[in-house]
């Protein structure tokens, strides 16, 4: 029987996991290339991205790879057992996508020294553990030059999902993007405690359009606030994917993020044997983050200015965290020409002058 | 107050009459099924069901009413297949509930997948001529879709099918005391049967208001927890449709307070403002149940109890 | 055909029942996955078998199923007593969050009496999380379904709030999460190379404690009395607070020695997820198990083993979740259709027979 043997040879090889590894598979096998989502990957928001990058790699490659999935793996004890059974059917390498999968994928890549792992948005890293993020900020700042430029009310809006350094870095960015062409711009940020909820999203963008803001941004997942501005009448800026779809009147742009590039390139890395543990944020630069196409109602000048900004952090002429840049009680916290490292970036939980909330420490 | 600040009330009261209206539907239907004696916690199960069948046919341009009432003939058609467990096998009520709301994510979850990242039109706002222009509350409260002004209109509705018609108190003497309901020859199962149905339809209905006009798309597990809290607003109202009502639009209004306020310089982490609807609901609750007595009278004796008239 | 209820419920039932409900599972599991296009026969392997395949896999078995039935035989007492706690993912998370606070304040200790100390601490966060629902009813007579329900959210905001915030480890680029905690505070292997812990070993003690509770002591008697006709119980003159009280803080204890074994265990850290929905899923498994510890743990172990087999088949056979939701949830409903044949006959007449008359 086809499924007896076949269950057979995956028991021997379970039993040898774990000197089993890369350097089993023979050469005209396919890779194989195994991923953890957080959340389903019909959230239409980050889960839905790193599928689209899985889909991206599997059509680069054809059948030199086969892709697995698993979707909705809950950040407790299951992520572990989840990664585990990748690794022990024969997955070389492997992507978990969700800050809180980095303990659990530490703890698996220590038990299989010789399949390769890339974590996204943490920082714990091994010889074969590599991590992996975005300059999502860079996006948020450009983003944040459009929101002030097409903003009446000096007022722009910000839907937070959970205070972590990720949200608070893009809030930051947004307004620091907005105060480079408006010095009297704000930013209100209002937060949900969720990831995925559009029910709540829209009562935020209602609680801050009620607050007279006419730009809303947003970390969240759904496309609710953009629908949400799209019917009062205010411009929304989208995430994660092009939303426009959902607001064509409303919506600006888009911070979306694309992984296709960064797995075609590490895959490709793990088929020449050229993989090594590395650390990669990378934004505009890199093409992982970028602007989606602008609303057409954007004057042609508005256009040029966010696109010349684009231009001058792609070449790295402006780093969005240049100082003077002064926190919440005014202290200020970069210096005028300096620019905030990246370890700073990496655990930024402060707000700066301008924002309208707060993070709880 | 200001002009500005008579804009954020009435802001605010249109937001948490919106934010509750998927609450009042699911929460109605649940109290009709519970005061029949048959309790169903597969809310959010049903509440997912009726809002991809309803978002499924606004996509093929099916139409407003035909949408709404997809919503709720999937949200009966779900709630019929608890009936055959609970009612026709008398398998244990609460385990399939919860049953039944996996079942519902998945499903849903299964049937949705084409649907995902298509937006469609949100059903129109019918402001009431006259009333829509009152200051304030006008644009608040008579400035909404029909599903709105539906889920307002079914809780007195609701109310005096139960308390003032034949039908109803039959309802309620078969949720009360199923074996004398039965020995007077009342058909206990045939009315659980059509109150499951109810809660069911009504169920999906909330749900169909979720993807038709709050959030209009498809997207897995948007019901987000809702089908719960509508259970707990059934025990909270005591059993009684205005009850329901009124702590939907509490939960609504406090959950869209606390967005508010977390600009209002309180200097209270958010985590802990986003408690206060929780804990307002406990709290009102305890204000009300503390006349044990009144309690009592409205929880139905025969809640979740299995009936068989085999002698 | 109509139902006829037995006297007794049936003992060869008891056992041909959950056969026949596997056998209706594999059955309809198999024309869902066929219809959808997967290989029935290596799907139902993959779901129901492959994860059991080694060591691991058993020991992964056991380690989702400990908290489930935990939880479930502490919710089944309350259940039996008409106590209606919906609140244990809340106890749970509150169990953990004492056990982690523990845990961190003896950051620098180093003993065996640490560990005790840590899942103690969890036992009596869980049962104090419990108690406010308990005081609530007993003394405000508000329903403990509601309250207990609320309560959840709650629970899961103060975790979240003490891990973005106060608890945050310094060490973790102000991530939420706190400090690994140490060993001394972490539970050992049962056995060595696996997650399996030795916090599993309550399951089985834990279940015969409850069982002769429920059949030995007078205790049992009153909870059961009071559930099947509280007016019988009071009129008895058992106290039907002192059952409120009694289920409620054994359950919840129950549910925060889960969440402290959880945090203790396996994760070894607080995160703002603790439990995927463990409080939810033990209800399930308290009235699949027909509220019997011996029950309850074969109830837990099945609903542990659909999970790893819902792994299981995303992996080997890229079954979308959705479909093993529906496939999980039609598992359910056959297994709690099948119970009606315990208590019940099913008779095929067309007619009632009506004596000799023709």
């Amino acid at each position: 029987m086809k499924i007896l043997r076949r269950t057979g040879l995956a028991l021997a090889l379970a039993l040898t996991a774990g000197l089993w590894g890369a350097g089993g598979a023979r050469a005209d096998e396919p890779l194989k290339v195994g991923f953890v989502y957080v959340g389903p990957i019909g959230d239409h928001g980050y889960s839905y991205q790193h599928n689209q990058g899985r889909l991206a790699v599997e059509k680069h490659f054809g059948d030199k790879v086969k892709t697995t999935y698993v979707e909705n793996v809950p950040e407790g004890a299951d992520a572990e057992r989840v990664i585990r059974q990748l690794a022990t059917s024969g997955h070389q390498l492997i992507f978990t996508t969700s800050f809180g999968f980095m303990n659990p994928t530490v703890k698996v890549a220590k038990q299989f020294p010789k399949v390769k792992f890339e974590h996204a948005t943490g920082y714990r890293r091994a010889p074969n553990l590599a991590i992996y993020t975005a300059r999502f900020y860079e996006g948020r700042y450009a983003a944040g030059v459009a929101a002030a430029r097409m903003s009446k009310t000096h007022r722009l809006g910000y839907i937070a999902s959970f205070p972590i350094p990720e949200v608070v870095r893009g809030v930051n960015a947004f307004l620091l993007g907005a105060r480079s062409v408006d010095p009297k711009a704000e930013v209100r940020v209002v937060w949900v405690n969720s990831w995925f909820d559009p029910g709540k999203e829209r009562e935020a963008a209602e609680a801050l359009m009620a607050q007279g803001v006419d730009v809303l941004a947003q970390h969240t997942d759904s496309a609710a606030p953009v629908q949400a501005a799209e019917e009062k009448g205010v411009w929304a800026i989208g995430q994660s994917s092009d939303m426009s779809r959902f607001g064509p009147k409303s919506h600006l742009t888009a911070i979306v993020n694309d992984w296709s590039g960064y797995y075609i390139s590490r895959v490709q890395a793990a088929m020449d044997g050229t993989w090594t543990s590395t650390d990669t944020w990378k934004g505009f630069d890199a093409g992982m983050v970028h602007l989606a196409p602008f609303n057409p109602a954007m004057p042609a000048a508005v256009k040029a200015d966010v696109l010349k900004v684009v231009a001058a952090i792609t070449e790295k002429k402006l780093h969005p965290f240049t100082g003077p840049i002064k926190d919440q009680s005014g202290k200020e916290r970069v210096a005028a020409g300096q620019t905030l490292s990246d370890a700073e970036l990496l655990k930024m939980n402060w707000f700066v002058e301008g924002v309208v909330g707060s993070v709880p420490h | 107050m200001s002009d500005a600040e008579l804009l954020t009330l009435s802001a605010i009261l249109a937001a948490m009459v919106r934010a509750a209206t998927p609450l009042v539907f699911a929460a109605l239907g649940e109290l009709v099924t519970e005061r029949a004696g048959v309790l169903n916690l597969g809310i959010e199960g049903m509440m997912l069901i009726g809002a991809v069948a309803a978002f499924a046919v606004a996509h093929a341009d099916g139409g407003i009413l035909l949408s709404i009432a997809a919503g709720a003939a999937a949200g009966m058609a779900i709630a019929a297949l608890f009936a055959v467990l609970a009612l026709g096998l008398r398998a244990n009520q609460v385990a399939c509930g919860l049953a039944l709301s996996l079942f519902g994510v998945g499903l849903s979850a299964f049937l949705g997948k084409g649907l995902i990242g298509t937006p469609i039109e949100a059903l129109p706002a019918l402001p009431l001529p006259g009333l829509s222009r009152i200051p304030v509350i006008g644009k608040a409260l008579f400035d909404h879709d029909i599903l709105v002004y539906l889920s307002v209109l079914a809780a007195p509705a609701i109310h005096l099918f139960l308390f003032r018609s034949r039908a109803g108190l039959i309802l309620r003497a078969v949720g009360e005391n199923h074996d004398a309901a039965h020995a007077i020859g009342y058909a206990v199962l045939r009315v659980r049967l059509l109150a499951v149905l109810f809660g069911g339809a009504m169920a999906g209905l909330g749900g169909a208001y979720l993807s038709l006009t709050y959030t209009p798309m498809w997207v897995e597990n948007m019901a987000a927890g809702r089908g719960w809290i509508a259970l707990a607003l059934v025990v909270f109202a005591t059993w009684r449709p205005a009850r329901a009502l009124l702590g939907a639009y509490l939960f609504g209004g406090v959950t869209i307070l606390q967005l508010h306020a977390q600009n209002w310089g309180v200097g209270v982490p958010s985590q802990i403002l986003a408690m206060l609807p929780y804990v307002a609901t406990i709290v009102v609750l305890v204000a009300i149940s503390r006349d044990e007595s009144k309690i009592k009278l409205n929880a139905p004796a025969c809640l979740g109890k299995v009936f068989h008239s085999g002698r | 055909m109509r139902l006829e209820a037995r006297l007794e419920p049936s003992r060869a039932m008891m056992v041909a029942a959950p056969l026949l409900a596997v056998a209706a599972t594999l059955a309809a599991g198999g024309l869902l996955f066929a219809a959808l296009g997967f290989d029935p026969l290596a799907a139902l392997f993959t779901f129901f078998v492959s994860p059991l395949g080694d060591l691991t896999g058993v020991s992964e078995w056991l380690l989702k199923a400990t908290p489930l039935a935990l939880i479930a035989i502490g919710l089944a007492l309350g259940f039996r007593g008409n106590v209606w706690n919906i609140g244990a993912e809340g106890q749970l998370t509150m169990g953990a969050v004492a056990a982690g606070g523990t845990a961190l304040a003896l950051y620098e200790a180093s003993g065996f009496w640490v560990l005790p100390l840590v899942l103690t601490a969890g036992v009596l966060g869980g049962a104090a999380y419990a108690a406010l629902p308990a005081v609530l009813r007993t003394r405000f007579h508000a329903n403990e379904i509601l309250t207990s329900l609320m309560l959840n959210y709650v629970a899961i905001l103060v975790l979240a709030w003490l891990v973005h915030g106060p608890w945050r480890s310094p060490e973790g680029y102000n991530f939420p999460e706190t400090r690994m905690f140490t060993d001394a505070a972490l539970l050992p292997a049962l056995i060595e190379g696996t997650r399996l812990h030795v916090g599993a070993l309550f399951v089985p003690v834990v279940a015969l404690v409850v069982w002769a509770v429920l059949s030995r002591s007078f205790l049992g008697f009153q909870i059961k009395v009071i559930g099947l006709t509280p007016a019988a119980g009071s009129y008895a003159g058992f106290s039907p607070n002192r059952v409120i009280w009694f289920s409620l803080l054994v359950g919840g204890g129950l549910a925060g020695l889960a969440g402290a074994m959880e945090v203790c265990g396996p994760i070894g850290q607080l995160v703002p997820s603790v439990s995927p929905g463990y409080g939810y899923t033990a209800i399930i498994a308290a009235f699949l198990g027909r509220s019997h510890p011996l029950g309850i743990v074969l109830a837990a172990l099945l609903l542990a083993l659909t999970y790893l087999g819902g792994d299981a088949a995303q992996i080997a056979l890229a079954v979308p979740l959705a479909v093993i939701q529906v496939f999980q949830g039609m598992i359910l409903f056959f297994l709690l259709a099948a119970d009606v044949l315990i208590r019940y006959r099913v008779r095929f007449s067309a007619r009632v027979q009506t004596g000799g008359t023709r």
